[in-house]
């Protein structure tokens, strides 16, 4: 018993040991806050891939009363020790994500064209941002045929991570 | 009808809130997609910044060690080994004949950019042009602007002050590093220089990139037609000895083989000329690099500062006046109170939010613009909005790294900053290979210091690993690389790229070398040697390049003995008189008694093992 409670006792030393690290690259003024605006980063950048609304959620939960637009080291690391235990927010598998592209391929075409991704991402769901909708385009569209060959796409991807 | 379409409308409807969901899943999976990228990004950056700083901290050791060489051995008269005095004989030497260029002929097969003095406006239309199709300009005219320069700074206060009544607004750029794309994507959105459009330069013109000599020909250009409306502070890299490490002097060399010791030498005077600080409308106050809790403007305003050169004079009053200068060069603001002397002797410091508020308010100023450090979107606001960094050279780790910026303002205007990348390519680059590209770049640098302390390294896992099983913990891993390193880096997050983990979670830590060798050919050496040499090999170089007053890359073989004891006295390495010898024997391969220390000294960078795992 003993040995199990310092094991789990080093898991979770380990874990806020990660977050401190991830959180430390975004606190500029070295004074334990970040900037709201990039706990997101920090958050994905640490394994958790939370919807926007998700970490909305998040994000209200280790707010001030009154938002200053800044996040506290000490509200922040509970709540991501937490939700690293409890391995919420996990990053979506290959098939699973291969699948949602086959939904909005709606005629089976094995591709999807520029404009069709353009729409999705930039008017759908939670849309992206110009910049990211650009970013994505980048990378997505087959430059010969300027469509996604979206399994290409994906497997790519995944090399890369 | 009715009932038909309603199934339609439904099946729509389940159709389309299947395709939000898809989409919300693409999105999902994209955005945690870019935010790991994007911290790999943050962390390669602070690899770069950190081995910056800490060659910048030996460089500044170093250039401590000459002055103290001098001085010691000035007081001896001449008495000195021969060495020493030759190097202050060099940089005493040169500034007698400097009406030189009148002499040199400019032949009929020139072909760059023909200019004509006094210099005015068609002939800066001239020049832009030229160096934009990568032409040259002859040495002839070089020289007579760098003379015409030195001329009249000298008339120039140490701390100028500006009014913007007349133009409304000024615009301030940062480190320029031999950035000409940079430079030209400036005057190209913010226009040219006029009386109408001024523009103050805070140094760092030259060293790094490849196009310092043209940099510097256009700011001098416009200095000398816009005197009144177009301004330089002095930065770190406006010294001799830092343009021998960090490539400007090697430059010079390379595009003015005849003329090049003239313009090095014209350089230091030049340098030791610059106003040291500028203040606008008597509310900001812009230097290069800091300020320390002693500086005191009204002393800056009022000692000569042609007297701080690069070297050194050996009086105490020079000694204050050195670190005084120093500190305004090369300071950091920091976030905690406080001001802390750099940890080497008298190279600058890190200030604290409230010594920024002290000085400001004693000199009833509201802002302290600086530059000196790499931001990645070009500008930084710091202490509580009384500090800003500017810096003008995008991609200056690499291709990717960093935007550059200008901010411009006027009175009673907020500043406002304008961003900005230079970029080469037509092909846009992905996101993935942007990160790809820096984050190659930031490891080998990184591997290269790690191999470099490797029996530090390995004394220090050892300690940690006292039944030898070649693993120790994560967090003995992280705490060896911070002691032996001394870089502020995330160990544990960089481990991956770094170090092999067991099976059992431990760390297998001689896999930090693994994959690493020194391309030595030279199977004499000893090993110890051999990563002693690799550690200092920047310094090494600069002592050499020192040495090579010529600047011809070959030093004689008595002449490496004397560095090479010079060196290891200063870096108090214990190695006998015999190994120095041997290894001088055995680099002058063909015994003719001189010695190519380029070509010596990348015998021993550290590369990619090819058959590495």
């Amino acid at each position: 018993m003993a040995g199990e409670k310092e094991t789990a006792e080093a898991i979770v030393s380990d874990l806020q040991k990660k977050i401190t690290e991830a959180f430390d690259v975004f606190d500029h003024e070295n004074n334990q806050t970040v900037d709201v605006r990039e706990i997101g980063t920090i958050i994905r950048s640490l394994g958790c891939c939370p919807t926007e609304g998700e970490l909305h959620d998040m994000l209200a939960e280790v707010e001030e009363e009154e938002p200053t637009g800044y996040i506290r080291f000490e509200k922040f690391l509970p709540m991501m020790t937490k939700v690293l235990l409890e391995r919420r927010y996990r990053p979506i598998p290959e098939d699973v994500l291969l699948r949602a592209f086959e939904v909005l391929d709606e005629s089976k075409k094995g591709y999807l064209t520029k404009d069709e991704l353009v729409k999705y991402m930039s008017e759908e769901g939670e849309p992206f941002t110009q910049e990211e909708t650009e970013e994505m385009i980048s990378a997505a569209v087959d430059p010969d045929r300027n469509v996604v060959l979206y399994k290409d796409y994906i497997s790519a991807m995944i090399i890369e991570d | 009808m009715g009932c038909g379409t309603s199934v339609k409308t439904e099946n729509q409807t389940k159709k389309s809130e299947k395709a939000i969901k898809a989409a919300v899943l693409i999105q999902r999976w994209y955005r945690f997609y870019t935010a790991r990228l994007e911290m790999r990004r943050r962390y390669t950056l602070s690899i770069f910044q950190s081995i910056e700083y800490a060659e910048e901290q030996a460089q500044l050791q170093l250039s401590n060690f000459f002055t103290f060489m001098m001085d010691h051995f000035a007081q001896m008269n001449g008495h000195g080994p021969d060495l020493i005095s030759d190097i202050i004989n060099c940089s005493r030497e040169g500034q007698r004949k400097t009406m030189d260029y009148e002499m040199i002929e400019v032949p009929d097969t020139y072909d760059g950019p023909q200019i004509s003095f006094p210099l005015t406006v068609s002939d800066t239309n001239i020049l832009l042009h030229a160096f934009k199709q990568e032409k040259q300009l002859h040495a002839r005219y070089v020289l007579q602007i760098f003379h015409e320069t030195q001329n009249f700074l000298k008339q120039m206060p140490n701390v100028v002050h500006l009014s913007t009544s007349y133009s409304k607004e000024i615009t301030i750029c940062g480190d320029l590093h031999g950035k000409l794309d940079d430079l030209l994507l400036i005057f190209y959105k913010n226009g040219l220089p006029s009386p109408e459009n001024p523009y103050l330069f805070n140094g760092d013109f030259v060293d790094r990139g490849k196009n310092s000599v043209e940099i510097l020909i256009i700011l001098f250009t416009f200095l000398l037609i816009y005197p009144n409306h177009f301004h330089l502070n002095r930065g770190n890299h406006e010294d001799p000895i830092m343009n021998m490490r960090y490539g400007f002097t090697k430059e010079i060399m390379q595009k003015y083989k005849i003329h090049g010791q003239k313009m090095v030498r014209l350089l230091e005077d030049i340098y030791s000329q610059l106003p040291l600080a500028t203040i606008i409308d008597n509310q900001v106050l812009i230097l290069h690099g800091g300020i320390a809790d002693t500086t005191d403007l009204n002393l800056l305003t009022s000692f000569e500062r042609s007297k701080v050169r690069g070297t050194s004079d050996n009086t105490t009053n020079f000694l204050f006046l050195h670190i005084k200068v120093v500190d305004i060069l090369w300071s950091d603001p920091r976030k905690q109170n406080g001001c802390l002397p750099n940890s080497f002797r008298g190279g600058g410091c890190y200030f604290g939010p409230d010594v920024s508020a002290k000085l400001l308010e004693k000199y009833n100023l509201k802002m302290l613009v600086r530059s000196h450090e790499c931001k990645q979107e070009g500008y930084e606001i710091c202490h509580n909005g009384k500090v800003v960094t500017i810096f003008s050279a995008s991609n200056y780790y690499e291709e990717g790294s960093n935007r550059g910026a200008y901010m411009k303002m006027g009175l009673g205007q907020t500043p406002r900053f304008v961003q900005y990348q230079a970029s080469k390519g037509t092909r846009k680059l992905t996101l993935h290979q942007r990160v790809s590209a820096i984050e190659d770049s930031a490891f080998r640098a990184l591997q290269e210091k790690i191999y470099a302390h490797r029996s530090d390294l390995m004394k220090a896992f050892k300690e940690h690993d006292h039944k030898e099983t070649g693993k120790i913990s994560i967090s003995d891993w992280t705490s060896s690389m911070e002691a032996v390193l001394h870089l502020d880096l995330p160990w544990r997050t960089l481990r991956s790229r770094l170090a092999r983990l067991s099976s059992d979670g431990t760390v297998e830590y001689n896999s930090c070398f693994e994959d690493l060798q020194i391309q030595q050919p030279n199977k004499e050496v000893q090993p110890s040697l051999v990563e002693t040499l690799q550690r200092y090999r920047t310094d090494l170089e600069l002592i050499f390049n020192i040495i090579d007053k010529d600047h011809s890359g070959l030093i004689s073989t008595e002449e490496f003995r004397q560095t090479w004891k010079l060196f290891s006295s200063h870096l108090h390495i214990d190695i006998d008189d015999e190994t120095i010898d041997d290894l001088a024997h055995s680099i002058d391969a063909n015994k003719d008694g001189s010695i190519d220390f380029h070509e010596f000294l990348e015998a021993f960078r550290v590369v990619k093992r090819l058959d590495g795992k």
